[in-house]
């Protein structure tokens, strides 16, 4: 594997120019205050009661998630590009939901094949022709991007469900601003703080047509026991909005109401954080006592907006993720701005034989996997990890796709052992509206805090960082 | 607001208030038993210390005997008793959270801190009475922080409200439990149910809804039982007193009543009881019987906490 680029000490191992000042701040302070404020962040992170459950662990049902205090910074020029790369990325995504769910042209035109739509279990049957208001269906996303050297964004992953950790970007410029006041005089950083009021703005303008002028909107959370709780009561305070469970929503003539202490009050548009299965026993899992029955029907009566919409997995989809640079030449008729990174579709023969040569070599992931579970990382695995996915693969090869192990880009982060690089990664959090798509400069960077680790899931031990976007 | 959050804010007050009436309980115990036995009496004050917090039937399904390290170990770290002190303020956390868009941050740091401080006290329990009294005092501490905050950083709007009626409805049937095991056990012409009256009977009582020094403001006198029963039943100017509470109760279900453009059933039955109250006096009292007043008053009070609910709350 070739020497990751590190995003401070850049290729020549001189200090690029957005973190000169920071290197500068660095070399003044010393290891041991560093260390102090870590400490403190992390008891803060404590007291604001920031935490998320991993599943399965019963010793820390409340963990926090490491926070690591020098932040990833990044130049207005380079956000630019990212910027407008996300914007095109998201656009074509909600053109090929549109697509898929009404005339399918592009399975059509052949760009891509119609069995892994169809024979996708993300794939909503109940979605089709179903129509959404303003044609948008991914009204948040969270698009997943790595770097290999100091030129290209790469897409790992698209994000168009429920994605999380917009919170941790906010309160992590919260800390950040609280500890290191002098830091942030000595930049000029693009504030973050103006997400809530856009993702409010977003989810008004997407209200069913009936709606009063004033449309009610209402987080759906699946409750106190969810791994994301924070987040969803985090984000129902900033915007304003009540943060409801299935229980105390009610479906009546095919319209949503929740609960009140004075009675039953209409709703709009709910930003669910809960997976599609769960959203109404009447139409998905029956066993669901976290949904709504009836809601799938006040959805097709136009009388709801579901953010994200019903169906958008199959637009996130491993497998799917792989066609995209068509679907972005399909749709917009453009140069997709963001590059994929090369992946081995196992559902295909040749592909599939490659895989199963250079298993050893490469990252293997299920294609309806997430959060970091079920994947072989080949460098990293042992033989006999390698022989035994060797064995999945070949049981169920249109269940996996493979890519290269990616080298990814590193930036200085607090270790034991002092200042070292770190494999991060970044998610920018990109929302669409009924007229417009916006994207708040920063996003969450998350890092894989062991040595050589390629892993930055939080449920996976990695932490994250402030991502600093500097103005000119 | 949500009715689930309504009833969470409702049960996190309770919780929190309850807490810190156990916490008073056992302190008061502490010091009554540590007493010689001639100035106390023949009572077992660990059991009447689980009668006045409502658990002494289920207190016999896990322990054999009510002496100070059982009864303490039950109402403070049991988790079989639902109102150990353990899971009032791991109660009050779970519904913390549930309603955080609700709560002040302050309020949530003090319930949150607390939460996390006790973690260590949880794992390992006290090991002296040092350690306990210190932690009865970080238990009582953390209501009034929590208490503080919240009058002090919360809107007046419903949320606000709905958790005074949690407050007053739990303090009210906190001091009337004070009052149904302590009051008749030690009246004069009930001998045969207690011990002969103490005095430093009565003031484990008063020190238990910290009205001691109370008392001794409002009457300027020694301690006299009916004086004492007065004061907690009737006294409106003392903040535990039934009287009191029900002030309390009536003028927030009046808030809300107006806030919402209307009244119920919950409205009707508070200002029943708080005629009931403010048109009764001591002597009355004690022709119809303390306890039988005791106990109806316990009923009429459950039965308000099912009438708030079934209106409001679900």
């Amino acid at each position: 594997m070739a020497v990751a680029f590190d995003e401070m000490n850049g290729p020549g191992g001189d200090v690029r120019p957005a973190y000169q000042e920071l290197s500068r701040w660095l070399k003044e302070t010393p290891p041991d205050a560093l260390e102090y404020r870590r400490q403190e962040a992390e008891l803060l992170f404590r007291r604001i009661g920031i935490t998320f459950a991993v599943y399965g662990d019963a010793e820390a049902t409340e963990r926090l998630i490491p926070f690591d205090v020098i932040p990833r910074i990044m130049s207005a020029k380079e956000w630019t590009i990212l910027e407008k790369g996300l914007k095109q990325r998201v656009r074509a995504l909600n053109m090929f939901l549109r697509d898929i769910y009404h005339g399918r042209e592009v399975l059509r035109a052949n760009v891509v094949p119609d069995d892994l739509i169809f024979q996708n279990p993300v794939f909503r049957p109940e979605m089709n022709g179903q129509a959404v208001p303003h044609d948008v269906y991914v009204h948040i996303a969270g698009i997943d991007i790595v770097r290999v050297d100091p030129e290209n964004f790469i897409v790992l992953e698209d994000n168009a469900r429920t994605p999380s950790g917009v919170s941790y970007m906010l309160e992590n410029r919260e800390i950040m601003m609280r500890l290191f006041p002098d830091l942030f005089a000595r930049h000029r950083i693009a504030p973050v703080e103006r997400y809530p009021d856009e993702l409010l703005s977003a989810l008004r303008s997407v209200a069913p047509n009936n709606a009063s002028s004033e449309p009610t909107v209402a987080l759906l959370t699946p409750g106190v026991y969810n791994s994301a709780y924070y987040e969803h009561s985090f984000l129902a305070d900033k915007l304003g909005i009540e943060l409801v469970e299935g229980r105390d929503l009610i479906v009546k003539n095919d319209e949503v109401f929740m609960r009140t202490t004075e009675g039953l009050k209409r709703v709009d548009v709910i930003y669910r954080r809960v997976d599609d299965d769960f959203l109404d026993p009447l139409t998905f899992r029956p066993d669901s006592v976290l949904g709504v029955p009836g809601l799938m029907s006040a959805y097709a009566a136009g009388n709801i907006t579901l953010a994200n919409a019903v169906g958008t997995g199959i637009a996130d989809d491993k497998a799917v993720y792989s066609y995209m640079p068509e679907i972005v030449k399909f749709y917009l008729g453009e140069e997709p701005i963001l590059k994929n990174v090369q992946t081995w579709r196992c559902r295909e023969p040749k592909d599939l034989s490659y895989v199963l040569d250079n298993l050893g070599e490469l990252v293997v992931k299920e294609v309806h996997g997430s959060g970091g579970y079920g994947m072989l990382i080949g460098p990293a695995a042992t033989k006999a990890t390698i022989e035994a996915f060797r064995d999945k693969l070949k049981r169920e090869p249109e269940g996996f796709i493979a890519q290269p192990t990616l080298a990814l880009s590193t930036c200085p982060t607090c270790t034991a052992s002092g200042l070292a690089p770190r494999h991060v990664d970044l998610r920018p959090f990109v929302l669409t509206g009924k007229d417009r798509v916006t994207i708040v400069p920063g996003g969450l960077t998350r890092v894989a805090l062991k040595e050589g680790s390629l892993v930055v899931n939080s449920s996976q031990g990695g932490g994250t960082k402030d991502t600093w976007i500097l103005d000119e | 607001m949500l009715s689930r959050t309504a009833e969470n804010l409702y049960w996190l007050a309770r919780s929190v208030e309850r807490a810190e009436y156990i916490a008073r309980t056992i302190d008061a115990t502490l010091r009554v038993t540590a007493l010689p036995a001639a100035y106390i009496g023949k009572t077992n004050e660990w059991e009447s210390a689980l009668l006045t917090a409502g658990v002494s039937a289920s207190f016999y399904d896990t322990y054999d005997e009510a002496n100070e390290a059982n009864v303490v170990e039950y109402l403070s770290f049991s988790p079989v008793n639902p109102s150990s002190i353990k899971n009032c303020i791991e109660n009050a956390r779970l519904n913390s959270r549930s309603v955080r868009t609700a709560l002040t941050s302050e309020m949530w740091d003090t319930i949150n801190s607390a939460w996390i401080e006790l973690q260590e006290v949880w794992s390992k329990g006290t090991s002296s009475r040092e350690e306990l009294a210190k932690f009865l005092r970080f238990v009582q501490e953390t209501s009034l922080r929590f208490d503080g905050s919240a009058y002090r950083t919360m809107l007046r709007n419903d949320a606000f409200w709905f958790s005074r009626l949690g407050l007053h409805l739990e303090r009210a049937d906190n001091t009337a439990r004070i009052l149904d095991v302590k009051y008749h056990v030690l009246l004069p012409e009930e001998e045969h149910v207690g011990g002969p009256l103490d005095y430093y009977q009565w003031t484990s009582i008063l020190r238990s809804v910290s009205a001691l020094t109370a008392y001794h403001w409002v009457y300027r006198e020694t301690l006299k039982p009916w004086l004492i029963a007065d004061l907690l039943i009737l006294n409106d100017t003392l903040p535990r007193s039934l009287a009191s509470c029900y002030g309390n109760l009536v003028r927030n279900l009046d808030q809300i009543g107006v806030a919402y453009g209307r009244q119920g059933a919950s409205q009707r039955h508070a200002r029943g009881i708080r005629n009931r109250l403010e048109h009764s006096n001591m002597d009355d009292i004690f022709q119809h019987g303390v306890h039988e007043f005791i106990q109806e008053f316990i009923a009429d009070n459950s039965r308000l906490g099912e009438i708030i609910t079934r209106q409001y709350l679900i």
